[in-house]
């Protein structure tokens, strides 16, 4: 399923006048003017009532000591292939949008920035960042994302659904005059447009129209064109005959990546991010990215992830090209082996941890270090695979192998103030109680919280009549009603 | 026959190790339990590497398998190496681990969803870890156990299961899978935490029935074992020693 972002900047023309950042923003109306029409406003200028469109004169005559600069579309531009290029970072495929966008194809890879909603957002801070105002879409098309991040909210649109009824004709990206006259002719909204038969719009509008009604509902693929990366480090392959089967893709590989791993050899350099391109004979570029957590130069490792990713490319009627690009490269040195008299206390297992890693996302492949809480869900933190691992567990505290989370409240039976329960019911399964050991009192941060000032909970091990046995607990110190409410919950299993 | 002292075991361990770097995969290997009993009913004199295992819980913990988990951990605790621990969903508190002297530092884990048995495969075909521990919930075919053990065995990777299912009891963890040896643990009710004072409150070791269902070129057999201590042994249980010889 592809997903595309669209990215618009609304006021490009003059953000892009204070850029670098150093240069203090002012705090007078500024506005970019294309001949004698408004382009764009800053903050202060639109404030006033300034917009996009606008006659400059009217502009002048509302804002008396009006800055107003020359557009510059052609900087403009320029600026977002920088930006476009800056974007490969998310994907493979970045493409500009003239006039203020950007179109990402983040198909297959948003598992990398952990999920849709954190592309994006990460993607908005860092142009925000950089002094841009940005609001961005992910959908399942060029179209509906451009739609989205323009006349909509922004934010991800779900696979498969229907976005574009509800936004005006406009959404479409049709010529100024075809819009005039099918406002004329009282179409207002997508949807009923789209509902419309197709023959007669065709005959007066030009397929220009239908067109876009298919683009934006997915039926006609719209390719985008992906701007060249900056990275020095590439290889490419084209083919006298159109390539179709995965065999023949991961011999292409096989040659790109020993290309690339000599390259990359000279420059002392290990690939963080590999992109390979896929260009089709219909001229569409389909393209996989695979990310590794350490600096890698093993040819063979390298080989075997994107093969594994092949499965996600359609090479539709034929591959006429293979471009394999380093997305990202960091310093890597000469390593020793480990000779085979010592032994190998340190076993590798960053490819491994790659692999798994783009197989089910960074997120989902790590490791758990110890935290200083007394806390016992705050006691540990997910911390990456790779890291050096830092020792320190406490060895002394019974602590359940299965914790349940968030604690499950069961009914229990116990004398007050300190005592274990007698019984207690969990899941409406009785479980009388045989032995238990106890309380270990566990008071509330009240560092991290101000609700967990006086708050106190203690805990029990009890086993159970079957020998099972349960890690509970009781709000509350068992005699003030001010350190928790006295209610049982169930923590953990041993 | 008096059971070897664990020191020695662990040390002859060490050098059965040592050895083997140069023939890697020619030596059966295989982790002693140190009990007698136990050892014997095995066919290699312990769990094998390079095989792969199956472990559940007995009765209501049969969803959470804690028992299973603290089995699990008790054998890995006595080797050496990174361990890939395949996670469906993220329940388990690694702090609980030390408790079997299983180091949580030595474990990489990986949260797999519906994808528990792939991921294991590829943790198995990986020649840097000494073993694959995975969650899996429903049924298991005999043609994916087929597939892990090969890959366990190709690369001498310790290959273990932890079967858990929703249901009490399930049927599904009795059909037949290529798994070396399978493994029931039950909690039992422990005795006193001391002996002479049964009134005192607090909690003694736990204890386990350890049933072997099943065990390629072996007896199935029923122990009565006490928990995996801080070194990740069990330990027999004197006053039922003699039973559970004759059960076996």
């Amino acid at each position: 399923m592809r997903r595309v972002v669209s990215v618009w900047f609304p006021t490009l023309p003059t953000d892009r006048l204070w850029r670098p950042e150093g240069e203090q923003r002012p705090n007078t109306p500024v506005v970019v003017a294309a001949g004698r029409v408004l382009m764009s406003a800053n903050r202060i200028a639109a404030d006033l009532g300034l917009r996009s469109g606008m006659k400059l004169a009217q502009a002048q005559a509302l804002v008396p000591g009006l800055q107003v600069r020359d557009a510059d579309p052609a900087g403009d531009a320029a600026l977002l292939h920088r930006l476009a290029q800056a974007c490969l970072r998310y994907a493979p495929l970045a493409a500009v949008d003239l006039p203020d966008g950007l179109w990402i194809d983040v198909t297959g890879s948003t598992h990398l920035h952990g999920g849709e909603a954190r592309l994006l957002r990460d993607l908005t801070v860092r142009l925000q960042r950089r002094g841009l105002t940005a609001r961005a879409a992910v959908a399942d098309t060029p179209a509906v994302a451009h739609a989205v991040a323009r006349f909509g909210a922004g934010g991800a649109v779900p696979p498969g659904s229907d976005a574009m009824g509800e936004f005006p004709i406009e959404a479409l990206r049709l010529p100024a005059d075809i819009l005039a006259n099918l406002r004329l002719m009282g179409f207002e909204r997508v949807g009923p447009l789209a509902a419309t038969a197709r023959a007669p719009l065709v005959r007066r509008f030009g397929p220009v129209l239908a067109a876009r009604l298919d683009q934006a509902a997915g039926v006609l693929f719209e390719p985008i064109v992906p701007v060249a990366p900056k990275t020095s480090i590439q290889a490419r392959r084209t083919f006298v005959e159109p390539l179709m089967t995965a065999e023949a893709f991961s011999t292409v590989i096989a040659t790109l990546i020993a290309e690339i791993c000599n390259e990359l050899e000279k420059a002392s350099l290990g690939a963080r991010g590999l992109d390979l391109r896929f260009e089709r004979l219909d001229g569409t570029v389909q393209a996989i990215r695979i990310g590794t957590a350490r600096a890698v130069r093993d040819a063979r490792h390298l080989g075997r992830m994107l093969d594994e990713r092949l499965e996600r490319v359609d090479p539709g009627s034929g591959v006429e090209a293979m471009h394999l690009i380093v997305a990202r490269a960091d310093p890597l040195g000469f390593v020793q082996t480990a000779s085979s008299l010592l032994e190998d206390t340190s076993a590798d297992i960053a490819s491994l941890v790659d692999r798994l890693a783009n197989r089910l996302g960074e997120a989902a492949v790590y490791r758990i270090a110890p935290l200083e809480s007394d806390v016992p869900e705050r006691s540990v933190r997910i911390v990456p695979a790779l890291t050096r691992p830092t020792g320190g567990w406490p060895a002394d505290l019974p602590r359940p192998v299965r914790l349940l989370n968030p604690p499950q409240p069961i009914e229990a039976m116990a004398l007050l103030p300190d005592h274990p329960p007698i019984a207690f019911t969990w899941r409406r399964v009785r479980h009388r109680v045989r032995h238990a050991d106890g309380p270990e009192r566990i008071a509330g941060e009240w560092w991290k919280r101000d609700g967990e000032w006086s708050s106190v909970r203690d805990y029990f091990q009890v086993e159970d009549d079957s020998g099972r046995r349960f890690w509970v607990f009781r709000r509350g110190n068992g005699s003030d009603l001010r350190t928790g409410d006295m209610r049982w919950y169930l923590h953990g299993l041993f | 026959m008096p059971a070897p002292a664990p020191a020695i075991a662990l040390l002859r361990e060490r050098i059965a190790r040592i050895g083997r770097i140069h023939a890697r995969g020619s030596a059966e290997r295989s982790i002693p339990f140190g009990i007698d009993a136990i050892d014997q009913a095995l066919p290699t004199g312990g769990i094998r590497q390079g095989a792969l295992h199956e472990a559940a819980s007995a009765g209501a913990d049969t969803e959470h398998a804690a028992a299973a988990t603290l089995f699990i951990a008790g054998i890995l605790a006595r080797l050496d190496g990174p361990i890939l621990w395949v996670l469906r969903q993220a329940d388990l508190f690694a702090p609980g681990l030390t408790a079997a002297g299983l180091n949580p530092d030595r474990i990489v884990f990986a949260e797999a969803g519906k994808a528990v048995l792939p991921v294991m495969e590829e943790g198995l075909r990986h020649p840097g870890l000494c073993a694959v521990v995975a969650e899996h919930t429903g049924r298991l075919s005999l043609v994916a156990s087929r597939r892990l053990q090969l890959a366990a065995e190709q690369t001498g990777i310790l290959a273990i299961l932890i079967r858990r299912s929703p249901g009490f009891d399930d049927p599904a963890l009795n059909e037949p899978t290529a798994a070396v040896t399978r493994w029931r643990i039950a909690a039992l009710t422990s005795p006193p935490a001391l002996p002479h004072a049964p009134d005192t409150p607090g909690l003694g070791r736990t204890r386990w029935q350890l049933n072997l269902t099943r065990c390629r070129g072996g007896e199935p057999g029923s122990w009565i074992t006490e928990a995996c201590d801080a070194t990740g042994r069990l330990g027999l249980v004197s006053d039922t020693a003699d039973r559970s010889v004759m059960a076996a």
